[in-house]
């Protein structure tokens, strides 16, 4: 089958051999657990239990805070400590619940009981996924029900599974790829049902052979799920970019993947859906990837969602020298963090520990014009306008420059030769502009 | 565990690739069409090199001293500008030619307008037209070969004479210390296209423009236009030269994809404009430099269209469509 992609993207060094080999390890968590309200996009989840309350496995313990959120469920049986702020992986504080771990592993009633998904109505299946907290499991974490619930189903035509993972390092998509492959498709069967005109799509880009072949042998003979390879590219696995590699069909910053008929979810996501409907089971465990030069055995880990960062580390054999740089998530767009004392989130795929900070120190330089920054940008923008434009603060200027169509996949930091903080510069101005915006509204 | 890292904002990781890269490989793909000078017109043409390139990083540190700038000489961007004025310079040309070029260059073209990537016009081609306004007859005194003066390819045309192709590609000719070979020059132009150092449309832009009007002019004029004719104008004099080298140098011509097309389109009507039309022998230097100043306007109108925006005139149609 041919190899598909889109026009721009960057090539950086993907840096999996380091934990591609290694086949996920269950950990439990030892200390105590904490479970942040805002681990997805949209309204944070409000907490229903208070200190001192006993909780189980599966049970929830925040539930939606709108339509566009998500509850959250205890992965551990315990008592609760504390309902406070926490600091976040962004630096960020938002509430959080503090469980204390009784290795009990209670669990509510029916959880894990099997299920048959083919008697059960479209409203009940998207019922259970917002039930469970079902989110984007990638990295952005937008609430999995609220994308499967579009105006008219019949419309829909791709079910595309994104199992490209395009940034540097990370693994977890795809050992889940060898390891769970059934759970994957049954999931797309499953959103397949949603959507009666769909044809079920898993594209995975080409740096990982052997997860094409084994989803190929997986859905051969499906007349409406195929597995398309992708090109490796950075940002192969970005939503808008995926659906161009697919389908051809081009969004932009103002439409949804359902105006272009697609249902874009994450691979991981796919399983935690199967997860839910046919085993009763909340997303309450997540596949993490540890690794990084800094890293003595990089590992992946299924771990309980709530779990700290520290216990993953020290799982992995701990750190074999001091690390300049600990980033949740992929070098590309994941957040730098000062310290490992934080939980693992829905969306963590990745904690990645770097013996040298490439970046400390670089002094950017005049811009040279060189172009390369327009040629890696995926949305086929002009950086270097939109830097200009941002340094002198023409918001109005930026805005005609087509700024908010950035996806702030930092291409054009990666590219430049003159170390210019492109990517970081407009999404200071894209974040200003858009919060303008929502005063103006509310005005 | 109250260990300390690095935060900043993603993205992490960074491409290898620097100002000074960039630099290097630019001056690596001059060096073939430079030993080629040198070895057709002697050691006369290295001293011209040397001069002009010290002069160029001379006066930027000079420069930068002076005004208590951080010294940039290291991003040997200086070093591209005085190769570059060398390569469009004769061999015949006293030593403070290039030791004044590269001064203008570097101060009155690149420093003045702010810098590495500000300025308005090439510096090295802005350089050799000044020196050519103010210093005309020296800087036409076609250097001798094998003991006799001989006009340039170009020169020589005008006369009716064409010279055999064979010739222009070895740089067995007239002209100036870099333009007369030009298998050199394809070597660097192959290999900043493999570098990715610059796109192949925007040199082939120029050229086959430059084709196509100097045919056209041609034809207008009611003169006969022949295949030997076509290869001197198109290997002769510095088109090719101009055409890798400084119709794609980055400060001065449009960064967007189609805009180079269109860039590349006007150096080559210009360049034919004055070959042919024109009194000039040359032109590349000064259509070059006129095409530069058209650049923001050229690069304003080719803005690339934004991954999935629509026009709003198409989208308004469709709009009317679904009604």
């Amino acid at each position: 089958m041919p190899v598909k992609t889109f026009r721009g993207g960057v090539h950086p060094r993907d840096c999996k051999q380091l934990s591609e080999n290694a086949a996920t390890v269950r950990l439990e968590a030892k200390g105590e657990l904490t479970f942040l309200t805002n681990q997805h996009i949209g309204a944070p989840a409000k907490p229903v239990v208070k200190p001192g309350d006993r909780v189980l496995l599966g049970q929830m313990i925040a539930e939606a805070g709108g339509f566009v959120s998500a509850p959250v469920h205890s992965s551990v049986s315990g008592t609760v400590k504390s309902v406070s702020l926490k600091m976040t992986q962004s630096g960020d504080e938002a509430m959080a619940i503090t469980v204390e771990n009784d290795s009990e592993y209670e669990a509510v009633e029916g959880f894990g009981e099997p299920r048959d998904y083919s008697e059960l109505t479209k409203d009940e299946i998207r019922a259970i996924i917002r039930d469970a907290g079902i989110v984007g499991m990638g990295g952005a974490g937008f609430p999995t029900a609220v994308k499967a619930t579009v105006r008219d189903d019949s419309k829909i035509d791709y079910v595309i599974c994104n199992g490209a993972e395009c940034e540097p390092y990370i693994t977890c998509d795809y050992r889940l790829m060898l390891e769970k492959p059934d759970d994957a498709v049954t999931g797309m069967k499953i959103l397949l049902r949603l959507f009666e005109n769909a044809a079920g799509v898993f594209g995975i880009e080409n740096n990982k052979p052997a997860g094409i072949a084994v989803l190929s042998e997986k859905v051969a003979g499906s007349e409406r799920m195929s597995v398309q390879p992708l090109k490796k590219k950075y940002p192969q696995g970005g939503e808008r970019m995926l659906i161009s590699a697919i389908t051809g069909r081009k969004i932009n910053s103002k439409m949804l993947p359902a105006d272009a008929g697609c249902v874009v979810v994450n691979y991981s996501t796919l399983i935690a859906i199967c997860d839910a409907v046919t085993r009763r089971i909340p997303l309450v465990r997540r596949v993490v990837t540890v690794t990084g030069d800094a890293v003595k055995d990089p590992s992946n880990f299924d771990v309980p969602i709530g779990i700290n960062a520290a216990e993953l580390i020290e799982a992995a054999g701990g750190f074999n020298c001091e690390p300049e740089k600990l980033i949740f998530g992929g070098p590309m767009m994941g957040a730098a963090v000062y310290t490992e004392d934080l939980p693992i989130t829905k969306t963590s795929s990745c904690i990645l520990a770097l013996k040298r900070d490439e970046t400390k120190g670089l002094e950017p330089t005049e811009c040279i014009r060189c172009g390369k920054c327009l040629y890696a940008c995926p949305e086929h923008l002009m950086p270097i306008e939109l830097k200009n434009t941002a340094d002198r603060r023409d918001y109005k200027a930026f805005e005609a420059a087509h700024g908010l169509e950035c996806i702030g996949c930092g291409c054009c930091t990666y590219v430049c030769p003159a170390r210019r903080r492109l990517s970081q510069t407009i999404t200071m101005a894209k974040r200003y502009v858009l919060a303008e915006k929502k005063k103006g509204a509310a005005k | 565990m109250s260990s300390k890292f690095n935060v900043s904002i993603s993205p992490h990781i960074r491409s290898r690739e620097t100002t000074t890269t960039i630099m290097l490989d630019v001056i690596i793909a001059l060096l073939p069409s430079v030993i080629v000078g040198v070895c057709v017109f002697g050691a006369r043409a290295f001293a011209i090199t040397m001069l002009s390139v010290t002069s160029c990083v001379a006066s930027e540190y000079i420069y930068e001293k002076i005004l208590k700038k951080p010294i940039t000489v290291t991003d040997l961007s200086a070093v591209v500008t005085g190769l570059i004025l060398a390569v469009n310079l004769y061999s015949t040309a006293p030593w403070w030619i290039p030791v004044l070029g590269g001064a203008f260059a570097i101060i009155v073209v690149k420093m003045l307008f702010g810098g590495i990537g500000q300025n308005v016009m090439n510096p090295a081609l802005t350089a050799r037209c000044f020196l050519l306004l103010s210093f005309s007859r020296i800087m036409t005194d076609f250097p001798s070969l094998d003991g006799v003066s001989k006009a340039t390819p170009l020169a020589l045309a005008k006369e009716g004479v064409y010279t055999p192709v064979s010739d222009l590609l070895l740089g067995t000719h007239s002209g100036t210390i870099g333009e007369t070979s030009a298998v050199a020059i394809i070597i660097g132009a192959v290999y900043l296209c493999a570098r990715k150092i610059i796109k192949p449309r925007e040199p082939l832009s120029v050229i086959i423009s430059t084709g196509i009007f100097v045919t056209v002019f041609n034809l207008i004029q009611g003169r006969e236009v022949t295949l030997d004719y076509l290869m001197v104008h198109m290997l002769g004099g510095g088109l090719l030269l101009g055409a890798v080298f400084m119709a794609s140098d980055y400060a001065t011509t449009p960064v967007t994809p189609w805009g180079q097309v269109v860039y590349g389109c006007c150096v080559g009507f210009i360049t034919a404009l004055i070959r042919c039309v024109g009194g000039g022998t040359e032109g590349v230097s000064y259509a070059i430099i006129i095409s530069n100043i058209l650049t923001p306007l050229i690069e304003k109108a080719t803005a690339p269209r934004p991954f999935g925006v629509v026009k709003e005139k198409k989208k308004r149609e469709e709009e009317a469509d679904a009604k």
